[in-house]
This record gives structure tokens, sequence and C-alpha cells, in this order.
């Protein structure tokens, strides 16, 4: 499950936008095979972490689109500067990525 | 003889906290409050779902907070909302879906970031877009609803 980052800054403002690959299923499918309902597996933390210091923090439902993109935006940031996300889901996977900005 | 029997039972529901809490089955708040908010992702209706992240559903109309989404979208399987409040101290941005059930489909909290949150969300059919703004402790909601059309 790959976790990509990008970032773009204007103005002394970064845009964080992260893609995690993730089936972020709600529950409500049926298995087209089987014909029983796929059990949820969605994503339900995301944290956000500029030089170490976690400046937001997602809750994520099962209402949000399969390999969810989110976007936050931070100032302060330079180039060099480390942003870390993190994230977890209902059944206890987990997933981190750090990237320098650019 | 009454005051004794008081003291006991002061200590022994101290000790049963104590003993809970190490446990893990008797959470402090600040504990409840970083873990994933069960209950208002459980709530049938946008008020109720607002009433257990915020403590209240009442919120004030204000052209600082301005919502983006799709007019139109084909299927609901992906429909990017965008979020941006020019206020002074926002702590959280939730976004609702009105006609999901249930209709809470995302919030982050903020801390020292700026007044931003963009995520992509699924919506079972037609329905505005409610969104929540948290600045100062007092919630904020937009002007006017968003409403996107799900179908062709």
């Amino acid at each position: 499950m790959a976790t990509k980052i990008r970032t773009k800054t204007i103005n002394g403002e970064t845009e964080i936008l992260v893609r995690i690959d993730h089936p972020m299923e709600d529950g409500q499918r049926l298995d087209p095979k089987t014909k029983l309902r796929i059990p949820p597996h969605f994503i339900q933390k995301i944290t956000f972490a500029l030089n170490g210091e976690e400046f937001a923090v997602a809750d994520l439902g099962s209402a949000v689109s399969k390999d969810p993109l989110v976007k936050v935006k931070v100032r302060g940031a330079k180039p060099g500067d480390k942003v870390k996300v993190g994230w977890s889901d209902n059944k206890g996977i987990a997933g981190e990525k750090e990237i320098a900005i650019t | 003889m009454q005051f004794q029997r008081r003291k006991a039972l002061k200590r022994l529901i101290a000790a049963a906290g104590t003993i809970g809490v190490a446990l893990g089955v008797w959470k402090s708040r600040a504990t409840r409050a970083a873990e994933w908010p069960r209950d208002a992702y459980g709530a049938s209706t946008v008020a109720d779902a607002l009433r257990n992240l915020y403590g209240t559903g009442e919120t004030t109309a204000s052209h600082a907070v301005k919502v983006r989404a799709p007019t139109r979208v084909q299927s609901g399987g992906v429909v990017p909302v965008s979020v941006s409040a020019d206020l002074p101290d926002v702590r959280a941005i939730s976004i609702l879906i009105e006609k999901n059930s249930p209709p809470l489909a995302a919030h982050v909290h903020l801390s020292g970031a700026v007044a931003f949150f963009a995520i992509n969300v699924r919506m079972a059919s037609t329905s505005d877009v409610r969104v929540v703004v948290n600045a100062g402790g007092k919630l904020y909601a937009p002007k006017q609803n968003v409403e996107v059309l799900v179908g062709a």
C-alpha cells in the first residue's frame, strides 16, 4: 500500500498532497463471488508532521473514497524540511512516509 | 461509623478507577479524544454528529468559510471537496454529506496548520455537502450549502 506525498509551496504556504493506496471498504459492498458483504476496511487516522511537530490529524470515516487523496496546508516550511505522514486503519494496519520539501 | 464507611468507599472507587485505567478499560478523556471518534461516525444525522464532535450543533453562517466541490459528478465514488476558512484560530474542520448514512465523512484537527482541508469523499446520492469549522471554540458554516448532483 503505497503512500505518495507531493508538496507545493506558494507565497510561504506549503500545500501537502497525500495519496494512500487503500481499498477503503465501507462495509456495504457485496463480494461478487461469495455474495457476502465485504467487511469495512478503511483508514481511520492520518497524522501530518513538519520536522517532527504534528500540525494536523485527520479522522476519516468509511465515506472517504478509495485510495484517498488528502490535502493540508502549512506555513513556514523551508526547502529541506521534513514532512511525515502516518496513517492507521480499522484493522490495525499502519503506514508512514516522510519526504523533504523541495 | 458512617464517616469510616464513606472514606472506605471513596478509597475503593479511587482504587477501582486506577485499576481501570491501568487495564485500559476506563480511559481518560485525553486518550479517548485521541482515538477515532466512533460515536460521531455512527451518528445518523448531521446534528448528532456535530454534537458528538463539538458538544453543540449550533453553527454561525459566515462568508469566511469557503467550500469547493463539483456541481455535478457522474458517479458518487470520488467527489473532491476542499474547505478553506479565513478565520483566526481554526482548530478543526468537518465535512459531512447530508444524505449519506452516516453523514460524517471526515474531519481534521489542526494545530498550527493553515485553515484548509481537502479530501475525496463518496456520496451515496445527490446531496448537500455540509462543512463545519471550529474557530476559537465556535462553529461556523458556509453561507450557502454546496449541493453536488450525483449521476448523469
